[in-house]
Parts: structure tokens; sequence; C-alpha cells
């Protein structure tokens, strides 16, 4: 013991205690920009906080459960202007058809981006198309989609123009819709993808399999967690979006069916949205009952959360390792950067 | 005979390899369909728009006249005298779209930069995880809460606290001034396109190298310098293809906009000194949504679609910009 403590042996580097860089000893300028990073990140937690807190204090003050059942009517008075079910259910049924539309398209051309890329200019080309769509302002969206719906023969989408009315319907808004979500989900895909490493599709080669089988069996099943991230986050992008339903979907504050048929009358009929309604009983809109846009603002707030747990819930973990949280929430955010990269 | 049957096609194979062709055919097909749709939707819009370019020719973007007399002309169908029906300009549009997006950029830049490098360097592990959702949620929040915020309790508040009555009265005869106004729809702008930026910048920060950053920590370099010098310098391109995507963002943003910016066509001069912060903006996108009405109109609905082409090619060039402008770091290497 006593010949061990004695004897001169040289301490190991690694024993000595790294030392640690104070930021006091750093210049002033250097410092203030630390505190700067500081004081940014907290900020951005304050805004947040209050922007959650504010919904909750005004939006359940305003909140009453008779909201949630009656249609709205377009009245002055508070008590009679009714809630927000129209809306609710304008907001599902936009939000449904539009993932119905985007997310099988999205993951398709996310595999075909990603797998096949043949012929080489196609894939550049498309890969850059799906990122200025991604670009493209969801008002603009909706201005396009007014000129293709408007043309005679897709007046089976919608009630038709009765009254200098341009073709706007459920239908139309889900269809255009899937355009704002797509590529969020393309760019989710083609990432994912990205991250197999190859010796996997090369296995399932040696195994005989060809390629679609490997990515039907093989690629996709193992990107689940990426693709249903993506998928979720379009549908996010489609609940917030206001333009393509104000221009799309008619702006009645009822849900109007076309027709006696139920489910294909309301499909083809114009109604609202929560963003849409929100709009209208805001300052800026005719209806002007902040009450009631706080309510629904609320509302609304509430599912964006709901849906915001569920992308960071699926996309936890799914990556092992690798990729840091901001990697994933980026290639969420942005749009590829085309096959070339 | 074992190498005949060697020779001859599996029937098995041979129908996989042809569903396999199949599927490979079909996603291909919608691939160029996906690229087709949208170059259909650039030459429609700008098609639709011509009427409106042509009548006016440069002088589209040019000023002169009210944006608002104009529009109330097309609605009613009478023109002014000595124009015809079809006349606009669209310089005060344009400009409050410029001026919103411009002041908005540069702040959210700064902000984003230092927070992104928060959150790579500095930032406690616990303190990261707080973050992380709440820059999820603000990329989340829809546009019009954001709008419902700024015009039911940011407006009010800047109408009664900063401008004074004196500047009211000052600039009556011109414009009348509120809580809506350029410094209200920036700074709510900026809230909107921070979470872009610094989920981007952040992802360009941690992708630089660590040796490069470790190289220089061991030539005695103290942190912030390393970041400055190194970390930043070398994450600059992505940093600013972020920036230009953010730019995209920021013009195409219509609701909140339309919501807080003032609604009143009024190109706001910098020359007024601060009255200028408090004066009323209102951005192409705003100015579309808020029209969208007027679509059944011909000579109306010629101008929104202009005003639409537009925001599109913009949005185009913005995009292709942000990718030329990240491939300088791809010389280096990094993947960002």
């Amino acid at each position: 013991m006593a010949s061990v403590a004695t004897s001169p042996q040289p301490v190991p580097p690694q024993a000595l205690p790294a030392p640690r860089e104070r930021v006091s000893s750093w210049p002033l300028i250097d410092r203030i920009c630390y505190w700067l990073c500081w004081v940014t990140g907290i900020g951005l937690c304050v805004i947040a906080v209050g922007i959650v807190l504010y919904m909750f204090v005004k939006g359940i003050g305003y909140l009453r459960p008779e909201l949630f059942v009656k249609s709205p009517s377009a009245s002055l008075r508070q008590t009679q202007s009714g809630g927000f079910l129209d809306p609710i259910i304008g907001t599902l049924i936009v939000t449904a058809i539009g993932t119905a539309v985007a997310a099988p398209t999205g993951i398709a051309l996310g595999v075909w981006l990603s797998e096949y890329r043949r012929p080489r200019w196609l894939a550049r080309v498309v890969g850059s198309s799906i990122e200025i769509l991604a670009g493209v302002p969801s008002i603009v969206l909706a201005l396009f989609g007014l000129l293709i719906v408007s043309q005679g023969f897709l007046s089976f989408l919608s009630q038709g123009s009765p009254q200098g009315s341009l073709g706007e319907s459920f239908l139309d808004a889900g269809l255009f819709m899937a355009l704002l979500a797509m590529p969020l989900i393309v760019a989710a895909t083609y990432e994912a993808l990205e991250q197999v490493p190859n010796r996997v599709r090369e296995a399932s080669y040696a195994l005989g399999k060809t390629r679609i089988t490997t990515i039907r069996r093989v690629l996709l099943p193992s990107i689940r967690p990426s693709m249903a991230g993506g998928v979720v986050l379009g549908m996010g992008r489609i609940i917030g979006d206001t333009a393509i339903v104000t221009v799309l979907l008619g702006l009645t504050l009822k849900n109007e069916s076309v027709g006696s048929t139920p489910i294909i009358g309301t499909l083809r009929g114009t109604g609202s949205t929560l963003t849409s309604y929100v709009y209208y009983n805001s300052p800026a809109g005719e209806g002007n009952s902040h009450e009631k846009a706080y309510a629904a603002a609320f509302v609304l707030l509430m599912i964006v959360l709901l849906l915001n747990a569920i992308v960071t819930r699926i996309t936890r973990g799914s990556e092992p390792g690798a990729r840091s949280w901001w990697s994933r929430f980026s290639i969420q955010v942005r749009s590829i950067a085309g096959p070339s990269s | 005979m074992v190498a005949a049957t060697a020779r001859r096609p599996n029937p098995e194979l041979a129908a996989a390899a042809r569903s396999d062709r199949r599927a490979e055919l079909l996603l291909g097909a919608l691939a160029f369909g996906a690229f087709a749709l949208i170059a259909f939707m650039v030459v429609t819009v700008v098609l639709k728009a011509w009427p409106s370019f042509s009548y006016n020719g440069l002088s589209w973007f040019g000023s002169g006249g009210n944006v608002e007399t104009e529009l109330r002309v097309m609605r009613e169908g009478t023109p002014l005298p000595g124009h015809g029906l079809a006349y606009f300009r669209a310089w005060p549009l344009i400009w409050g779209t410029v001026i919103t997006t411009v002041v908005a950029v540069v702040l959210a830049l700064v902000i984003s930069t230092l927070a992104a490098v928060f959150l790579t360097e500095f930032a406690p592990a616990r303190v990261r995880r707080i973050i992380e959702p709440v820059v999820r949620l603000l990329a989340g929040v829809p546009s019009v809460i954001y709008g419902l915020i700024g015009i039911l309790a940011i407006a009010p508040w800047i109408n009664e606290h900063l401008i004074s009555n004196s500047r009211k009265q000052s600039v009556i005869y011109v414009v009348q001034l509120n809580g809506a106004n350029l410094t209200t729809a920036s700074l709510i702008l900026t809230v909107m396109i921070l979470p872009i930026m610094i989920a981007l910048c952040a992802n360009a920060l941690a992708a630089v190298p660590v040796s490069w950053r470790e190289g220089s920590a061991a030539l005695g370099v103290n942190r912030w310098r390393t970041i400055w010098r190194v970390s930043l310098r070398t994450a600059w391109p992505a940093i600013a293809a972020a920036t230009v995507l953010a730019t995209a963002r920021a013009l195409g943003e219509a609701v909140m906009l339309a919501m807080v910016a003032g609604g009143t066509a009024f190109a706001a001069n910098p020359l007024d000194g601060l009255t200028f912060f408090f004066e009323p903006v209102r951005p192409l996108a705003a100015m579309i949504f808020q029209e969208s009405e007027g679509l059944t109109i011909a000579t109306l609905s010629h101008t929104i679609y202009a005003m639409a082409a537009v925001l599109l090619v913009s949005a185009t060039m913005l995009s292709f910009a942000g990718w030329a402008a990240k491939q300088p770091m791809k010389r280096y290497g990094v993947r960002a």
C-alpha cells in the first residue's frame, strides 16, 4: 500500500481534471454575446409560454359547452350567433380529404425520389418542383385551385356556379390542401429512406426480392415513424391554413350541402373551418365577436398542441442515436434539397 | 436437361420482374405528374395575370394613384378619367411586402443565429429539453391565431402606449395611425418565421465537424471565438439558405398580415422618421386574401392573379436561391 503511494508513478493524463473554461475569463464582448444567447433562448420560451397562457386564459373564459353543439348563424347578438359545431366538422372533413390524398402521393413521391430517381433529369426536376411547391404561398395555391375547379369538367366536385360562385366545396378545398401537406410528407419519407443503410436493401436483394417488394416489405415498415411524423405535420399545416379555406370553401358559416345525398351533398357543398371561423369573428372579419374568436382559437390551439404531442411521441427514438432533434425537426420543416444533394 | 431449365426464365421470377417494372413506371408517372402540375400552376397563373401586365406594362410595378381607388373602380366598372379599367399601380403593395419581410427576416436572422448557438453550444441538457418542444410549438401555431393575438392584444397596446396623440395628429391628413401597423406586423412575422430558421441554423451548426472546433480550442481560442470563427463561418451558407427559405414564408404570409398590417395600401415612408414604424402597410398576400371575393369580376380577377403571379415567381426564385446558397457547404463536405 505504502510502496504504491511512494512510488513515483506518473499520473495518467486522463486522470487530471479537465480544465474548465470559465466564461468570466473571456473578453467583455464575448461575454456579452454569451449572455445574449441565453437571453434569446429564455426569451423564446417566454414568448411561447405567453402565447399559450394568453390563449388559455382568454379561451377558457369564453368557452361554453353549448358552443360545441350549436351551428353558427349570422347575428350580431352574442347569444344568438350560435357555436362552432359546423366549423369543427368542416376542419375534420377538409383534413381528412387532404390527408387521404396527400399521404399516399407524398410517400410514393418520396420513395421514387429516393429509390428509383431514373431518369436523372426527371429526378432533379421533380425534386426542385417539390421544393418550389413547399415555398409557394398558400394563397397562391388557392387561386390556382380556383382556376382549376372553375373549369366545367370539374363541376361535379362542387355545386357548380349558381350565383356567380366559382366552384367552392369541401372536395375542392381538401384536394388543394393536399398540395400544401404533400411537400412535408415527401421530405419526411425521402430523408428517412436516405438514412436506411444500403446493406438493408442489399440483404433483401440477396434473398431474391425485387425492388418494389423490398420497398413495401422492408423499407417502408422500417421508416413508418418518420412517415407518420410527416403526415401528422402535414395535417397540422392543413388545419392551420386559412387562405385555401377562404377561397375554395366559400366561407358560408354553416356547412351547406348540395342535393339530397347526405354525405356527397355535404362534400360538394360549401362550409367553414375553425380557422376561417376565427378570422370571421376577429375584428378583421365580418362577425367581429372576439369572445367566439378566442374560444374557437383556443380549440384550434388545443388541436395543434395535440398534433404536436403526437409528432414528438411518434418520432422520439425512431432513429437511434445518429440524428439529433433539430435535424429531425428541420427535415420536417424544410423541403428536400433535391435528389442531387 | 438441367442447363435447359436453368436457361428458361422462371415464370414466377419473370412475373415479379414485370410487376417491379410496372411499379417503377407508375411511380415515375406520378413524379412526372407532380412536376407537370407545378409547371402548369406557374403557367396558368401567369397566363391569367397576363391581361393586367400587358395593359399596364412595367409600370404595373411602379407607383402612381391610389391602389384602393383603382380596385374600387374595377369592382364598380366605371373607369377613372384618362385611364382604362385595368389601370393598376402596385408599388404600395410591393413596398409593403418588401418592408415587412425585410424587417422580419433581419430580426429573425439575428435572433435565430443566437438561439441556434445557444441550443447547440451553451444550453444545458435540461434547458434544451424545454426549448425543443417550444420551437416546435411556435412552428405549429396557425397564423390565424398569431393574427388574433396581434389584433386583440398587441395592436391595442401599441396604439395606447407607443403612438402619442401628437404623432397621430401630425399625419392625420395623410393616413390614420392605429395599432395595426408596420411594427406590429413585422414583429409577429418575426416570431412566425423564427422556428424554421432556428431549426435549420441549429441543424447546420450541429453538422460542423467536431474536430474543427476542437482544433480551434486546442489553439487556445475560447468557446465563443471558436463558434464565431469556425462554426458560424462553416455553417454560413446553410444559414443563408435558411434565411432565404424564411423570406419565402414571410412573403406568402396572408392571413396574419391581413389582420394586423393595417389594411391601408399606404407606402410607408422611411423619411418620416419614427412615424415610419407606425404607418400602416398592405402586403401583396394580405391584399389577395382580402380581395378574394372580387374574383368573379374579370378585370379585378386579372389584377389579383397578377399579384399572385408576382408572389409565385418570387417564391420560385427564392427556392432556387436557397439551393444555390447552400452549395459552398457541400464543398467542405459538410452535409446540413
